[in-house]
């Protein structure tokens, strides 16, 4: 969230007040996505830079971090330490020693006069939260062979009505949709005289959705195996691009007004979209836009971005939208 | 973008690390944040004062080291590290580049007390 936002804030769903705290489902069990890109396990070897004074010489050591030791290194490269769990294990140039700070009990049992102070490896993602959350969405869709999208625009795109419409075409196709605003039940109003099942959810001061507002929307909504699933985010052409909530793919909606330089100046919302589309094509000619200009900087934030233009409103284009959806929808059956 | 999130989302491993390794203070805690990741980093400086109060990392000193941007050349197939997002390819001139890493926004480590 931004920082006006204040994640503090309750968020409703349907009406139902939750905390934030719960809402995040602090208390439940969660992988922990611990990211070892770099080669090392628990039991890594840390680099340090702790300069010795070897008598008149300084020497240093290449280094990732800084700690104390509270003890003096008398050198020749053998470390008296107070602390005998500590064990260096110097290889000439190569200086890798085990950290058996890590995990030699709890900084509780203290000792007198001795530093607790420990370095810990974390190496954690600060969205892993989310990302094992959408995993466990992903995977519950998966197993029903539920095709979820994430629309994600800014406010006044269209998103509401090409869902409405899109619904309309899909005729008896099981669906439902998740719908997220700041405030208000409007647009769940809107879905739900099409026929269709719709929820909402008000994030309060909230600018995105996360994973899990949308696996407690798909434990209410139950969606039917093999239906779709529409998720649409927050109007926010920021902040929905980095909460992933466990869809098939992202669907960034522009309309035609908006103005063709939108993807240079929101890159990283389609970069994560498998596809834009482009909306209300039919205004076009009254609003000097140039359609390629805007494909043209689409493909330049992402080069494999699918793209397809229509108009919600006339229904232009809506018949390759529906075969890309149809397609997907096989897909995740697969 | 969202620092505050960030920032709970920080406060929430920190809380797990604490009760995992047993420590109750925090003195540094360093942050891997790509290039392309979006981090406003001022702004998550403030959210972390803010968020951190009343949990082990209340005034610890939050350090954020930069790592580089990656992209992928749609028009030389190479992996290339760019400056800026929109930064044409430096080894082709081609402009169509698909990131292929610095959106990382990670703890790298702690020192705990």
């Amino acid at each position: 969230m931004c920082t006006v936002c204040g994640c503090g804030d309750k968020v409703t769903v349907d009406g139902k007040e939750i905390s934030h705290d719960e809402a995040h489902r602090l208390g439940l069990a969660h992988d922990h996505h611990h990211d070892h890109a770099q080669g090392h396990s628990h039991h890594h070897h840390h680099s340090h830079s702790h300069s010795h004074r070897h008598g008149d010489l300084v020497h240093e050591h290449p280094h990732d971090h800084h700690h104390d030791h509270g003890h003096d290194h008398a050198h020749g490269h053998s470390h008296d330490h107070g602390d005998a769990d500590h064990a260096h294990a110097h290889g000439g140039d190569d200086h890798h020693h085990d950290h058996h700070h890590y995990g030699t009990g709890p900084a509780g049992v203290s000792v007198p006069g001795m530093s607790q102070e420990r370095l810990i490896a974390v190496e954690t993602s600060i969205l892993a939260k989310n990302d094992a959350l959408a995993a466990g969405n992903r995977r519950v869709l998966r197993a029903l062979g539920v095709l979820a999208l994430n629309l994600v625009s800014s406010p006044g795109s269209g998103k509401t009505t090409l869902l409405c419409r899109t619904i309309q075409a899909l005729g008896e196709a099981p669906l439902a949709v998740i719908e997220g605003d700041q405030q208000t039940s409007a647009d769940a109003d809107r879905i739900r005289a099409t026929g269709a099942r719709a929820i909402q959810i008000n994030t309060g001061k909230g600018c995105h959705l996360d994973a899990a507002m949308v696996g407690r929307a798909i434990d209410d909504l139950r969606p039917r195996p093999g239906s779709y699933l529409f998720i649409e985010n927050v109007g926010n052409l920021v902040c929905p691009a980095a909460f992933d909530l466990g869809e098939a793919a992202k669907v960034a909606i522009l309309s035609v007004t908006e103005g063709e330089d939108k993807p240079l100046k929101y890159p990283d919302m389609f970069t994560a979209a498998r596809l834009a589309i482009l909306n209300k094509t039919d205004l076009a000619p009254h609003c000097d836009v140039d359609l390629g200009l805007y494909e043209a900087n689409l493909r330049r934030v992402n080069p494999g971005i699918e793209i397809l233009r229509l108009s919600a409103r006339t229904g232009e284009g809506m018949g390759a939208w529906l075969e890309w959806l149809r397609a997907r929808l096989a897909e995740a059956q697969a | 973008m969202h620092e505050m999130s960030l920032a709970e989302g920080i406060r929430s491993i920190v809380e797990d690390q604490a009760r995992t390794h047993g420590f109750s203070r925090v003195r540094v805690l360093r942050l891997e944040i790509g290039r392309f990741a979006g981090v406003e980093k001022p702004a998550l400086d403030f959210a972390f004062d803010v968020v951190m109060r009343g949990s082990p990392a209340e005034g610890a000193r939050l350090e954020m080291i930069d790592l580089p941007g990656q992209a992928l050349c749609y028009d030389c197939a190479r992996t290339v590290e760019i400056a800026d997002r929109l930064d044409p390819c430096p080894l082709c001139g081609g402009g169509r580049l698909i990131p292929q890493g610095g959106d990382e926004m990670r703890i790298k480590d702690m020192e705990v007390l």
